[in-house]
């Protein structure tokens, strides 16, 4: 075989090698079709986010409790789906709030601040994943294990997950984890089991105030359009422009 | 490709094929690589994988998929709706069952299975009750060791589903 | 404020409180450092003519490639499913700085390291694939890929190829480490590490890293087999790691001089944690013996004339010391990005465990192991002949 032959035949195989594959490849997008979440659930018809009012957070714990129930969180502490952070303020002291989350609040809080309640002023605050819209989680999942779905969920896919760890790293408000027995990435998915079958999250159902509702922003009957509309509303730490869509009302400027 | 110039004579003929040739067989054999890389890729890439995203589309179903531990409060009212009509009327209206209840969807799907167990007030209306800094200066908060006698429990005054009330019973 | 949890001061977010990357993430950057210095160092050499480094050409490649082919063990054995991590090849995230390691890796390996040091070793490898009997000839024989052609022509072209390789190589061994640096600069959630200089930071280290192995194993080497160390290399080497040394102080100055400068929303954390949680690795191990002292003994090489004794025991110290150095550095990136609270509010502690997958021995054997490799491959393909003591 002469040189040109030769080169010839590689070119020659080289394009019917990349036909092949780019057409097997177009094929099967086309017949893998659409996945549903749950029948008769339609993703695009839904947004989903949180709204938190912090004036009536009573730091119960019982959101904490429910979800390490709904979605076997394990007990043990340093992993929280959600959890309650409470706060005391000197008055001037913005910048320096004493904050603490025994086991996350999980057993409530015990009484830390009777002496000095006349001289500043304490808060509940419970926090969760914000289902950011521009998620850093998800931008540096190397490989698409974690995502936010058609209707606005940030969630991981456990059987994709290598627990590489980088999503934990990434996230600015610290809502994820490493579950210790499964070793994949872990964090809040808005009870997606639940949402999607036109129930709330385990915590808006626990929540006896109402402090914390599941909201549907495409929904125009929800009573989310409402509060954001008459409530002076924050997202935490906006500088970080993630595009969170956990609404607070009522948070003060020492919230971290 | 990889920085590896390869193939036939050069401009200035004096190089031959002959001195080349091992340089063609490592782009061969790098060739060879990528293309059992794209095979590898084209049989374990999961189906449908970047449909509707970079991701495992069937991850949503994954997720959803999940069973609950809680029924919600309109599973309970669909049951219980003595306790739902006490319960709309008074302060706690706004209170779901399983708050104090826990998590009952075993009961909800099988009543007879799975019988719930009557929280101790004692120990359950404190939780959210008992006066603590913090807590909004509106809500109704007591002192158990002041407004609760020793042995005595929440239920002998108030009644759970429907607390609000002006003093003792 | 005190807190309730054992190893934390203040208030940590509850997840935070368990660091996420061991040591064996410290291991990484530090290994891929001294793979990128190592070949930049060879690649003066091939590239820029730079005869006098020429004895430790060849060293520098195995020392290179021994190294890399260790680096993705620690990666491996830190990961929660490492049976999964064939996923970054098959569906890589593309925007994830992460999902470029599996690719930036095979490309260095195969397209740049490997061609380089087979292009180089041809000659030798061919003729012992003739020469050498039983298994080590079959290694041989398979390593010629099946072409005996070693005449001048060949050689020339083998030269012209191997010179083009070092050349995509230089950014090639930019990418492979810089893209490590990026990996923490880009995260904006983390203040320790968001900076447009840890890229720039992390190769200029990794450069100070791969010279001062070089240098320390080339002098090793050289007493090991009982011959005279070329001090002209010697010299030259120590003058290089000088300048790289330079200029990696001058940008990790430049960005603390910013820092404190600008003193942000993080400045007042970070600052406590440098002067008390990461005070002994930080300003004792890193900056004091790990940069200053090594810096000055190599100026003082520079500015006195010392005896060719002195000359080695100082490049012998500065060389052991940079390399504690550097490896503090990523320790302090790594470990101290996890130290402190991302509210600004409290600190935790590094619990390192022994004899655990991702324990201080695991990381202690994985650091041998190249070595043990490079002997492997000094034998297979020894860098001198008698040849090769060419000046």
């Amino acid at each position: 075989m002469s040189a040109t032959d030769r080169r010839e035949f590689l070119s020659r195989t080289g394009k019917y090698l990349l036909l092949t594959g780019t057409a097997a490849a177009a094929l099967e997008h086309v017949l893998a079709g659409r996945a549903e979440a749950a029948p008769g659930y339609a993703e695009a018809a839904h947004w989903w986010g949180m709204a938190i009012d912090v004036e009536k957070c009573i730091g119960c714990g019982n959101c904490v409790r429910a979800c390490k129930e709904e979605n076997d969180v394990p007990r043990e502490p340093y992993y929280f789906r959600t959890w309650v952070e409470r706060y005391h303020v000197e008055d001037g002291e913005l910048a320096h709030p004493q904050v603490d989350s025994p086991n996350g609040g999980y057993d409530g809080f015990p009484e830390r601040y009777s002496a000095v309640a006349a001289t500043g002023k304490t808060f509940f605050v419970p926090k969760l994943c914000n289902h950011c819209v521009d998620s850093p989680c998800e931008q540096v999942c190397p490989v698409g294990a974690t995502f936010r779905s058609p209707d606005g969920v940030v969630m991981v896919d456990r059987k994709y997950c290598l627990g590489c760890r980088y999503c934990v790293q990434a996230c600015p408000y610290g809502c994820r984890f490493i579950d210790p027995r499964t070793h994949v990435a872990d964090k809040c998915d808005l009870c997606y089991h639940r949402i999607t079958k036109g129930l709330t999250t385990a915590c808006a159902e626990a929540c006896p105030t109402g402090a914390r509702q599941l909201v549907d922003l495409k929904d125009p009957k929800d009573p989310v359009h409402e509060f954001l509309r008459t409530r002076t509303i924050q997202v935490l730490k906006p500088q970080m422009a993630t595009g969170p869509k956990v609404f607070y009302a009522g948070l003060d400027g020492s919230v971290r | 490709m990889a920085g590896t110039p390869t193939g036939g004579p050069s401009s200035t003929s004096r190089t031959s094929f002959r001195d080349v040739e091992h340089l063609a067989r490592v782009a061969a054999l790098f060739l060879a690589a990528v293309v059992v890389f794209l095979t590898a890729q084209r049989l374990l890439v999961p189906k449908g994988f970047g449909t509707l995203g970079h991701y495992r589309p069937g991850a949503l179903a994954d997720n959803a998929g999940r069973p609950s531990a809680f029924a919600g409060r309109a599973a309970c009212e669909q049951c219980h709706t003595d306790v739902a009509d006490t319960k709309k009327k008074g302060k706690h209206a706004g209170v779901g069952c399983e708050a104090c209840h826990g998590a009952l969807a075993a009961h909800a799907s099988d009543p007879a299975a799975a019988k719930p167990v009557r929280p101790d007030a004692r120990t359950l209306c404190v939780r959210c009750h008992a006066s603590l800094v913090g807590r909004p200066a509106a809500f109704p908060q007591i002192k158990p060791a002041e407004h609760v006698p020793e042995g005595a429990s929440c239920l002998d005054c108030h009644v759970a589903h429907d607390p609000g009330m002006g003093g003792p019973k | 404020m005190g807190s309730l949890i054992p190893g934390v001061d203040g208030y940590m977010y509850p997840n935070e409180v368990e660091l996420q990357w061991s040591v064996l993430i410290v291991l990484y950057p530090f290994i891929t450092g001294l793979v990128a210095g190592a070949f930049i160092l060879a690649s003066l050499e091939r590239v820029f003519n730079v005869d006098a480094v020429k004895p430790t050409y060849r060293l520098a490649l195995l020392t290179a490639l021994a190294f890399l082919l260790v680096a993705p063990l620690p990666l491996q054995l830190h990961l929660g499913h490492p049976e999964r991590s064939l996923e970054m090849y098959l569906t890589p995230h593309l925007s994830s700085a992460m999902a470029m390691f599996g690719f930036v890796y095979l490309w260095y390996l195969m397209v740049v390291l490997l061609l380089e040091i087979w292009l180089d070793y041809r000659k030798d490898i061919v003729a012992r694939a003739e020469t050498t009997p039983g298994w080590r000839g079959l290694a041989y024989r398979v390593l010629t890929l099946g072409s005996r052609n070693v005449s001048a022509g060949a050689l020339a072209v083998d030269d012209k190829v191997g010179r083009f390789v070092t050349l995509v190589g230089i950014p090639s061994a930019f990418l492979l480490h810089g893209y490590v640096g990026f990996i923490f600069g880009s995260v904006k959630a983390n203040p320790w590490w968001s900076t447009p200089l840890m890229p720039i930071v992390f190769l200029f280290s990794a450069i100070v890293s791969g010279i001062a192995l070089v240098l320390v194993l080339y002098m090793s080497v050289c007493v090991a087999r009982g011959v005279p160390i070329d001090m002209r290399c010697a010299d030259t080497v120590a003058r290089y790691l000088l300048y790289a040394f330079v200029i990696d102080f001058s940008l990790e100055m430049l960005d603390l001089l910013h820092r404190v400068y600008e003193a942000d929303e993080s400045f007042k954390s970070l600052d406590f944690m440098v002067h008390t949680r990461l005070y002994a690795s930080h300003i004792l191990v890193q900056i004091v013996a790990g940069t200053l002292v090594p810096i000055a003994l190599l100026a003082l090489v520079q500015v006195v004339s010392l005896s060719e004794s002195a000359r080695r025991g100082f490049y012998a110290a500065a060389g052991a010391l940079t390399l504690v150095g550097i490896f503090a550095m990523r320790w302090n990136v790594v470990i101290g990005g996890q130290l402190f609270s991302k509210s600004f509010l409290g600190y935790t502690t590094y619990k390192m465990e022994f004899a655990t997958r991702e324990g201080l021995l695991t990381a202690t054997l994985l650091l041998l192991l190249p070595f043990g490799i490079l002997w492997g491959l000094v034998k297979l393909l020894p860098p001198w002949t008698e040849e090769t003591a060419r000046a």
